[in-house]
């Protein structure tokens, strides 16, 4: 057993710590979320250059063979900055998809183009009723000619304002919440039949409400088997929540950072409100939950290129439900210690606050990874 | 001792909800039910209905103008209103400063200031904090230097909940700098519209503006505008913030907010059924609905001790401390039952009265905001550590 990074892997965690030094400070970063497509493509455009993009891509797909660490260890960092550049959904889960799924021709058109930084994706699977079932799908694929149309609403889709493709997943058979019949689609995303209603989000994220009018696409646009998506998206999903853990962990630190330097600052009743030892206990109470976090964290990405499916499902389960306890935790505990300061706009306290709890609403909350894990655990 | 309601009770309670169906205007109690923020006119437009019925300062003695109600008329008056959509009454005015001025002012005070309370004519903000005096409210330092008949105040006032609509602020401020800290401060009443008040709003984590700053800057004001002696105004102030802690458990909303949770829960849908056949759901929501019993019960005890000539004592502090914990979890569950629908962020949605529609369902837009912006309830009126400590030094003798 051995915990520790690799040297090249220290490099990255450096390279990734003084990008966010340089471009998020929180300032900027308050820049960057008011622009109109809130990101921006020269820091796009820098992770493609030190190669954050292809990184966790095998060499044959034109990335550079690293995995779920090289991904944990610059999600984290972004975590610590509330990063704004889609880089979850479209390198962890569009990029994962097609690398898993993608035929031989789909991996070369799209792979070493959002490697460069030059397109980017959006997953489009959560509808109006679906809560946190993957399979509850109704954008109905039907067969047309050679190829398909879709039809139906998907929403919450992240990043689909800014998305070259849009990757759908549609039922082609079975019925509703069935996971048999699940068949993903690659979507130009200005494809006609497509409507967007985009809007920010509570953690300054973009997103869209897409509508699917009988949108047209090819034979070629089918993303792995016909009827067959549900195991791929279940793993693109859960690779997702391990590399949200590990940005809710850079929060945690952050936020918890924020919060020590603030009590042993503000002075009330003539000493630093950090000697009272409500404040102290609670305080140790965060760092201690930070520290499970980023146990769970490192463990879920240790497992979760696992070849047993359980252990990859559990793991992204057990580090999910940490991360919603511990996130909620320290985010309460921080906007509290502030006192009316902590919730304010100004402090970037109330910011990390906000993304933690997105985070936990993100692929299933606590409760719902809770007991996701616990069927696991029984049915073993 | 009887739970059960006298007839006169059952009158009694018919009438209000009769008052409010006809005096509550139907924009602002959508308002209530969408979890929209609600404008000035919302607020005192029906203020001057209950007002004009006698009903605004429910809680006044007869002597003053008030309704002389018993304690169970009070409990009914607040959840009836709370059931039918009314906005909180904005308590600066009737449930603050008012009961100050009878309390403590002159007769020539309460002749000027009550009637205005009463009927909502004027508004009322509090200012109490400062930046560097939050907790440790007697550390603060605003000035007020005696010149013949005026005080001329100087510092800041923070965190002033409503001051943009305020037509007069009370504010406590220090008359005396040598005296030891609750020594020497007064407590001042000031026409906002005197020169050298300024108001900048805060921004909140949500977006709201409902809290400001508050600049005095050599604001000159009438000595005859003092409440009670010099050097006096921390008893004052004492007075206002028990009251201002029971008030603050806010058991009628949070009845409403555990129905309004039920309704979301059998309307969101999970796994081909709604949230409401999920058990470990519902079980969350029952937890909640137990607290908010025992909450209720608690605090019909301590009106039941007040209804005998006892004063609100420290244990109202613990009510404070459930009272918000409990109306955070219910903005919390309110989240989570909408789920991934909780992230848009539709401001246009909460503020103004735009034709804009939902992303989600009616009921998303203020899931996140509202979960964000309670966060305040553990904080203002005395957070809950000094409410803790307050119970465990008065209560518990520590
Ligand atoms: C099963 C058992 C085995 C033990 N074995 C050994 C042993 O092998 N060798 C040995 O030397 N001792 C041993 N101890 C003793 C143990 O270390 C003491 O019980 C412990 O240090 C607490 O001291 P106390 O019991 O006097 O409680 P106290 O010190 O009186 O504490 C009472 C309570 O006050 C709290 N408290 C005290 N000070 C503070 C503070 N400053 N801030 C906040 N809270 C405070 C404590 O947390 C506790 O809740 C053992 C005790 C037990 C119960
Ligand atoms: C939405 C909102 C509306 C408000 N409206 C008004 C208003 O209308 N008028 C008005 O005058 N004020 C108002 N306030 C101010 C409110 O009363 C203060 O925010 C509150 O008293 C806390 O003070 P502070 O913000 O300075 O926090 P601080 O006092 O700096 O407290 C920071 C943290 O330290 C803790 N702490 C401080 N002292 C101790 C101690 N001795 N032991 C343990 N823990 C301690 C606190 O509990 C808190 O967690 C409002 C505040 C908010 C958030």
């Amino acid at each position: 057993m051995d915990l520790s990074l690799s040297d090249e892997q220290k490099q990255l965690q450096d390279a990734a710590e003084r990008f966010v030094r340089d471009k998020y400070a929180f300032e900027n970063r308050r820049k960057i979320a008011a622009t109109e497509k809130g990101w921006l493509t020269e820091n796009w455009a820098q992770m493609a250059e030190l190669g954050w993009l292809g990184m966790a891509f095998s060499e044959e797909d034109g990335g550079y063979g690293g995995g779920p660490i090289e991904t944990m260890i610059v999600m984290e960092q972004f975590g610590k900055g509330l990063v704004l550049e889609p880089f979850l959904p479209t390198v962890v889960l569009g990029g994962g998809m097609i690398a898993k799924a993608g035929s031989k021709a789909q991996k070369e058109a799209l792979l070493p183009p959002m490697i460069e930084g030059k397109k980017q994706f959006a997953f489009a699977w959560l509808e109006r009723q679906s809560r946190y079932n993957l399979a509850d799908v109704s954008l109905k694929a039907t067969k047309e000619g050679n190829g398909w149309s879709l039809s139906g609403h998907k929403g919450v889709v992240y990043n689909a304002p800014s998305a070259d493709h849009i990757i759908v997943l549609a039922r082609t058979s079975g019925s509703a919440r069935e996971e048999k019949g699940l068949t993903l689609f690659v979507v130009d995303a200005k494809a006609k039949g497509i409507t967007r209603r985009d809007y920010p989000t509570q953690d300054a994220l973009r997103a869209s409400e897409l509508t699917f009018d009988k949108v047209s696409v090819g034979a070629d646009a089918v993303l792995g088997k016909v009827d067959d998506a549900f195991g791929v998206v279940e793993d693109a999903v859960d690779h997702a929540i391990v590399a949200l853990c590990a940005e809710a962990t850079g929060c945690m630190d952050a936020i918890n950072a924020a919060t020590l330097e603030y009590i042993k600052t503000r002075k009330q009743f003539g000493v630093p409100i950090g000697k009272f030892q409500v404040l102290q206990h609670r305080m140790v109470d965060c760092f201690t939950n930070a520290q499970e976090a980023r146990s769970m964290t490192l463990m879920a990405s240790l497992k979760i290129d696992d070849k047993d499916s359980v252990v990859r499902r559990k793991a992204a389960s057990g580090a999910k439900v940490q991360i919603g306890k511990s996130g909620k935790f320290c985010g309460q505990s921080a906007v509290q210690m502030h006192g009316g300061m902590g919730v304010t706009d100004e402090l970037s306290v109330s910011h990390y606050f906000k993304r933690l709890t997105m985070i936990d609403l993100m692929f299933g909350n606590q409760q719902h990874h809770l007991t996701r894990y616990s069927n696991l655990a029984m049915a073993a | 001792m009887d739970l059960a309601l006298k007839p006169e009770h059952k009158a009694f309670a018919d009438d209000v909800r009769a008052f409010a169906r006809a005096n509550l205007s139907p924009a602002t109690k959508a308002k209530t039910f969408s979890g929209k923020h609600y404008d000035k006119d919302d607020h005192i437009q029906w203020q001057k209905a209950l007002g004009r019925q006698g009903w605004l300062a429910y809680t006044w003695p007869k002597k003053y103008g008030g309704p002389g109600w018993d304690v169970t008329q009070r409990f009914l008056f607040e959840n009836v209103l709370a059931e039918e959509g009314a906005p909180r009454i904005i308590p600066f005015g009737p449930k603050m400063v008012g009961p100050v001025i009878y309390t403590f002012g002159s007769d020539e005070q309460k002749e000027r200031f009550l009637p205005g309370i009463r009927s909502s004519e004027v508004s009322w903000c509090q200012g109490y904090s400062e930046p560097g005096a939050g907790s440790d409210l007697a550390s603060l330092r605003t000035k007020a230097v005696r010149e013949g008949d005026h005080y001329i105040v100087n510092g800041q006032k923070t965190w002033t909940s409503f001051a943009h609509w305020g037509d007069w602020i009370f504010c406590l401020v220090r008359t005396s700098p040598e005296a030891k800290a609750q020594e020497g401060i007064s407590f001042l009443l000031i026409d906002m519209k005197t020169p050298g008040v300024t108001v900048r709003p805060i921004v909140m984590l949500d977006g709201a503006h409902h809290v400001n700053d508050v600049f005095l800057d050599n604001v000159k004001v009438p000595v005859a505008n003092r409440i009670g002696k010099e050097g006096e105004g921390w008893t004052c102030a004492k007075f206002l913030l028990a009251n201002e802690r029971l008030g603050i458990a806010e058991v009628p909303s949070s009845k409403r907010g555990v129905r309004s949770l039920r309704d979301i829960a059998r309307a969101e849908p999970a796994n081909g059924a709604t949230l409401a056949d999920d058990p470990a759901f519902t079980a969350q929501i029952a937890d909640l609905d137990l607290q908010v019993q025992a909450l209720e019960m608690s605090e019909l005890r301590a009106l039941s001790t007040m209804a005998l000539g006892g004063a609100p004592g420290p244990e109202v502090s613990s009510l404070k401390i459930r009272g918000s914990e409990i109306q955070q979890r219910i903005t919390e569950l309110t989240m989570e039952a909408v789920g991934e629908y909780a992230a848009p962020y539709q401001p246009g949605m909460l503020f103004q009265d735009t034709n804009e529609t939902p992303v989600g369902p009616d009921h998303a837009p203020p899931a996140a905001p509202r979960y964000f912006n309670f966060r305040k309830t553990s904080i203002y009126g005395g957070s809950n550590e000094i409410q803790k400590n307050i119970v465990s030094k008065m209560v518990l003798g520590l």
